[in-house]
């Protein structure tokens, strides 16, 4: 099992921080600036190219699905081709991809489509030459909404895969 | 003059074996759990007797206790006290047939509460007014007075049997997973309750989430899936202790959706593998797990009949999530579910003759029941979001999660009964879903 260092968890999603990695959401709390933890971020500042933050706000750490899908669709491709080729030159990050589902669906079914969605950009980012020994995934399945409202235009938002980096590649 | 009984009741479930001769009653006091509605039956209980100073509280709360669980079924209709012509201020005294026939009262139960040190004992008595003849013995329960809530439920356990012939459900219990908390940062933690929701006992803490637990055939362990590792992984606790122990065959493996067998010895769950997820079975002692399903669909929310002997489904090999039954041990499923919309979480009634589920159609969330062969579908509710039924243990009241809709939204545990009739919510303190009933207490 990989190892992850507890403080010195990157993480990328919408430059929230929680340093519980792998289950960053794990006491329910990702209500953390990520400036305010700037300090804690190895690599730098958002300016700079090989830093998480830049990794999240540059390259684009999510992909977004569409209802009950878990393929990757040509806007996701793309910002996948983006991540690949960043992962490949920054080699410190170990990877978790979440998977993530609205919340239209069971809670089973809704963790096995998430499953299977960050699956999707796991096995896209193996083809695009990132070694798969870095790469785990979890399913959240409606878990962890980051839009709150019960409409479509949160609901597109919650349909994610989230690439979270977390320093200090041990495995 | 001999009353007959017209309460006829709207539990449809009855009907599917008898067709719908909602057949007149004759005989003692009785109600007929069948179709067509008219009028939950009017019963009197007046205050227990206190045979000792120190029974005097324990009786008032015990007697309304009994009345809340007879009312709150849906199929019985308290009269108030305010309305008696006699008190009962003797347990062994004669009924006043005539007064109670007065008021209208078919059923009179009648009780009485002493308590020696830390025990209380409950003794009660059912009469059937028009026929003028006590309904049964009488009967007599002791225990703890902290377990004196268990004390009232199995008094109205047994009024409910003898009247409707059926097992009662009230000294039961339910776990479920407690929720605080905004919806982008839930905080959720495993709880149990009594099936009232009354001395609710917390059985993690809200550390990583957890989901989704399910009693073992004897009530005493849970399987539930947690985070605590960081991956969704199945656990089983102990619920006295509280102890727990990871069934999760090697480390970070994606397992959820667990679900004891019949006999308490196996466990059915969902595996997520390369994205791609399928049932399998290991003993609960751990090891050897077995694969049931071997499709690139997505298979998950595997329950087994009574018998032990078959699994309902859910899968999305046909394009959408649809219910399937196949044989305990893997082999060729069958489809059950045809209707419009998807089906998920099947349940298999501890009866054996029906399956609940949750069906999404246009925008809509419901829970209804079907039979074993996916015939004489009903659903049972509607809502932004109905999920996850489980049965009484009597198999005649689903409990289901609600989930309010917008950013405010939270869960929380509703229960209705199998024709839909009688939804209630469940008082929960906080946010509540995942409920899982237990079976009879012993």
């Amino acid at each position: 099992m990989i190892k992850i260092p507890k403080i010195l968890c990157l993480i990328a999603l919408l430059g929230l921080a929680a340093c519980a990695a792998p289950d960053r959401f794990r006491n329910g709390d990702n209500t953390v600036d990520l400036n305010s933890r700037a300090g804690l971020d190895p690599a730098g500042g958002s300016n700079d190219p090989s830093s998480a933050a830049y990794f999240s706000q540059s390259i684009g750490d999510r992909v977004l699905f569409a209802v009950n899908e878990s393929t990757l669709s040509p806007e996701a491709r793309q910002t996948l081709d983006g991540q690949a080729s960043w992962l490949t030159t920054n080699r410190g990050y170990s990877i978790i991809v979440e998977g993530h589902a609205d919340e239209q669906g069971t809670r089973e079914y809704n963790l096995a489509l998430s499953a299977k969605r960050a699956s999707a950009v796991q096995q896209y980012l193996v083809a695009q030459g990132v070694s798969a020994g870095r790469i785990r995934t979890v399913p959240y399945g409606k878990e962890r909404p980051i839009e709150l409202c019960s409409d479509e235009s949160c609901y597109s938002k919650n349909r994610r895969a989230v690439t979270v980096l977390n320093a200090g590649l041990s495995s | 003059m001999k009353h007959m009984l017209n309460i006829v009741l709207f539990l449809a479930m009855m009907t599917l074996g008898l067709g719908n001769n909602a057949y007149a009653q004759s005989g003692p006091l009785r109600i007929e759990i069948t179709e067509g509605v008219i009028e939950p039956l009017p019963f009197a209980a007046p205050q227990f007797v206190a045979e000792n100073a120190a029974a005097e509280q324990y009786a008032r709360d015990i007697t309304r206790l009994v009345a809340a669980d007879l009312t709150n079924t849906g199929l019985f209709r308290e009269i108030p006290p305010q309305a008696f012509i006699s008190g009962v201020t003797s347990f062994s005294s004669p009924v006043q047939y005539s007064d109670w026939k007065a008021i209208n009262a078919q059923a009179l139960i009648t009780g009485a509460v002493s308590v020696s040190g830390e025990q209380v004992t409950v003794k009660f008595r059912l009469f059937d007014i028009f026929s003028e003849a006590p309904l049964g013995e009488g009967l007599q329960f002791a225990g703890t007075t902290a377990s004196w809530r268990r004390m009232g439920h199995k008094v109205a356990d047994a009024v409910y049997t003898r009247i409707t012939g059926e097992s009662g459900y009230f000294d039961s219990r339910v776990v479920f997973v407690s929720e605080t908390g905004p919806k982008n940062a839930r905080r959720k933690r495993l709880a149990i309750m009594d099936y009232d929701g009354a001395n609710v006992q917390f059985l993690t803490d809200s550390s990583s989430i957890v989901l989704a637990p399910r009693f073992s055939p004897t009530g005493d362990r849970v399987l539930y899936t947690s985070y605590s590792t960081g991956f969704p992984e199945i656990y089983v606790l102990d619920v006295a202790s509280t102890g727990r122990r990871s069934l999760a065959e090697q480390p970070g493996t994606l397992t959820f959706a667990p679900r004891f067998s019949p006999n308490g010895q196996t466990v059915v769950y969902s595996l997520s593998q390369g994205g791609n997820t399928d049932i399998y079975r290991m003993p609960i002692a751990g090891g050897g797990a077995t694969r049931l399903t071997s499709t690139p669909s997505i298979e998950t929310a595997p329950s087994f009949s009574p018998d032990g002997g078959q699994i309902v489904f859910e899968s999305d090999r046909s394009g959408n999530q649809q219910l399937y039954i196949m044989p305990a041990n893997g082999g060729e499923a069958t489809r059950i579910s045809f209707g419009a919309g998807r089906y998920g979480t099947p349940v298999w009634s501890p009866r054996g003759d029906l399956i609940a589920f949750t069906k999404q159609n246009a925008g809509r969330f419901h829970i209804g029941v079907m039979r074993t062969d996916g015939s004489e579908e009903r659903l049972l509710t509607a809502s932004f979001l109905d999920e996850g039924p489980t049965w009484s243990p009597n198999g005649r009241v689903i409990m289901f999660t609600r989930e309010s809709q917008g950013a405010s939204g939270a869960p929380a545990l509703y229960s209705v009964d199998i024709t839909g009739r009688n939804l209630r919510r469940v008082p929960t303190q906080d946010g509540a879903s995942d409920p899982a009933w237990s079976p009879l207490l012993p």
